[in-house]
């Protein structure tokens, strides 16, 4: 089988670095050989059957799990033990996960003031209005002061984006951000993703969005079994797929 | 597009019912209900009027002699009135019991204070701080001509109360640390937790105590005294300790695991993580367990009599030896009893509105 192509193309220098990166459950091998290249600026979609190992790779990225042989750079930062470096990457990258997330007893302004004011020793009044803003960028800041259970999935989700935003990343990871919503609730976070997207943030996001892919991601990596099968563009992906995996997946979530 | 009305709300059923039906339901509902109602009925009128009689009616209420309890039927309150002094302070100095009932009246209104949720600021802590001293002043004397009192003679509810709110106020920030200790990532954090919990929880707290009273000097340099109540004190935090550890390691077990991660995603460090994020979410979902530790710790300071501290109960014990009043020992601990009781249906009563207070993130 042929290397798959790893080259950010038409972008900055990588940012994200990934070179033959495994990982361990036990004896179970999550993660084989992975090797990617993410430019500034880029955004990559990760796609792939379920237990293919993409959650796991893109928690390997925040050190949420720690990969037992290989190189991972993340803004310039290798990923090692070192706790100073593992916190440098975290501040780096903001995260958005599959169940949201929120801390479920601070107001929303709280959830999203507390980083900042923590880590970033940002004076309250600043850490609000930033929070403000970004509450409004994400068309919620009349939550503000609501509880995360008093809002729907959509509104949480959005909410534990402008979370991520708050710290100022430069780097924004999506972890199925959208498999755990109501069908109706998914457009009003991808919007939002749609838009984080065009102002130029790096993105990697998992998700078994295909319109989202298709329309957004400038690289889609397909997974199956611990590595990738395959990377290219949206165009290539879906168009002209190299391996019979890619197939069969594709085969299987667009003709359901 | 068209505006799309409402549905109509219907009312819901009424659920109120009548006297009658209540009965019908509730007490009578079937065959075996009704047997148990005309049961407990039937207990309750053979029961009820000999405890009345004995408590109320047949009692002695007023101040009076042995010979006329002996007399009389009923409980002899008389003695209460006699022996309350001796119960309450137990050995403090008689001419000196004002300064213990201060004392506890501040600690009490400090306490008090302190479960009301908006008066939770920094001026609370200057207010225990001075409450603190002015009990510590209170009960030792020594300055501002009040004569000094040595700890081996402070006695009754005061010593009760002091044992059990410095018990609890040093046992529970100690237990949380035990908790984290358990589950920390490092071995040897983790393996003192779990050494220190499993033997603490596994002796009574009666051997703690004689072995801090008799074992612990032993140990010291000689010449150094440390009295008997710090002893006890000490005894006391480290068994509750243990178990306010293994209550709130519950509590740290039920927050999700996403708590941690969206904390540690965000570059929050383990303490603030677990400050503002795991614990605030792990105590509320454990406060059941944690104030009934509070209730077994201020029951448990009962235990001191063992290395001859005059608590609450040893007072009583004390008064009812009394050769006159000495048939009158059910009355003195029924009195200490009641206030055992009141002081622990107090903090259920608290436990309960502070977990309705605290649930307002869970409430929709």
């Amino acid at each position: 089988m042929s290397q798959p192509q790893t080259q950010a193309r038409n972008q900055g220098a990588a940012i994200i670095e990934l070179a033959r990166v495994n990982k361990w459950y036990g004896q179970f091998h999550v993660l084989r050989d992975i090797d990617l290249q993410v430019g500034k600026g880029e955004r990559i979609v990760v796609c792939g059957p379920s237990g293919s190992g993409k959650s796991t790779m893109i928690r390997c990225v925040n050190a949420l799990e720690e990969h037992q042989r290989g190189r991972i750079v993340v803004n310039g930062t290798e990923l090692t033990r070192d706790l100073k470096k593992i916190d440098q990457v975290r501040r780096d990258c903001g995260m958005v996960f599959q169940q949201f997330n929120l801390f479920p007893h601070l107001s929303v302004l709280e959830n999203l003031c507390l980083a900042p004011i923590w880590v970033r020793k940002t004076p309250r009044k600043e850490a609000e209005e930033t929070a403000m803003r970004y509450l409004e960028r994400v068309q919620i800041a009349e939550q503000a002061h609501k509880f995360p259970n008093q809002l729907s999935g959509g509104q949480q989700q959005r909410v534990a984006i402008a979370r991520a935003l708050c710290m100022n990343p430069e780097i924004m990871l999506f972890d199925e951000p959208t498999s755990a919503l109501d069908p109706e609730m998914i457009k009003e976070v991808l919007d939002v993703m749609v838009g984080l997207a065009e102002e130029g943030m790096t993105m990697v996001c998992v998700t078994h969005e295909m319109g989202f892919a298709r329309s957004v991601a400038d690289r889609i990596v397909f997974m199956d079994k611990g590595e990738i099968v395959e990377i290219g563009t949206p165009q290539e992906f879906f168009h002209a797929p190299k391996s019979d995996r890619t197939r069969l997946f594709l085969s299987q979530i667009l003709n359901h | 597009m068209t505006v799309l009305a409402d549905p109509t709300p219907t009312a819901a059923p009424r659920d109120r019912i009548g006297v009658v039906e209540w009965l019908r339901t509730r007490l009578f509902s079937s065959v075996g209900n009704t047997i148990l109602t005309l049961a407990t009925i039937l207990l309750l009128w053979f029961a009820l009027p000999p405890i009345a009689n004995w408590f109320v009616f047949d009692a002695v209420w007023w101040a009076a002699p042995p010979e006329v309890c002996r007399a009389a039927q009923g409980a002899c309150w008389a003695m209460i009135h006699e022996k309350h002094r001796l119960i309450i302070f137990g050995r403090y100095p008689y001419a000196e019991h004002w300064r213990p009932l201060i004392a506890m009246l501040v600690l009490i209104g400090l306490i008090g204070a302190s479960t009301h949720r908006p008066f939770w600021r920094r001026e609370l802590f200057a207010a225990w701080g001075a409450g603190l001293l002015v009990m510590a002043v209170l009960m030792w004397g020594g300055i501002f001509g009040l004569t000094f009192v040595e700890t081996t003679l402070w006695g009754g509810l005061p010593l009760t109360l002091i044992l059990t709110t410095v018990g609890i106020a040093v046992a529970f920030p100690w237990g949380v640390l035990l908790a984290l200790g358990r589950q920390s990532q490092m071995p040897i954090i983790r393996t003192l937790s779990i050494v220190y919990i499993e033997l603490i929880r596994g002796v009574p707290l009666i051997s703690l105590l004689f072995m801090a009273s008799f074992m612990f000097p032993l140990f010291m340099p000689s010449g150094v005294q440390i009295s008997s109540l710090l002893r006890a004190q000490v005894a006391i935090i480290l068994f509750a300790g243990a178990y306010l550890a293994e209550v709130v390691r519950g509590g740290l077990q039920a927050v999700p695991r996403g708590q941690v991660e969206a904390a540690r995603s965000l570059g929050l460090g383990y303490w603030p993580t677990m400050w503002k994020i795991v614990l605030p979410q792990a105590i509320r979902m454990v406060i059941p367990g944690i104030v009934n530790s509070f209730i077994s710790t201020f029951k448990d300071t009962s235990l001191v009599a063992i290395v001859s501290l005059t608590d609450l109960m040893l007072a009583a014990r004390q008064a009812v030896g009394d050769p006159e009043w000495r048939a009158f020992g059910i009355e003195g601990y029924v009195f200490i009893g009641l206030i055992y009781l009141i002081f622990c249906y107090l903090m259920s009563r608290y436990s309960q509105r502070l977990e309705v207070q605290l649930n307002t993130g869970r409430k929709r």
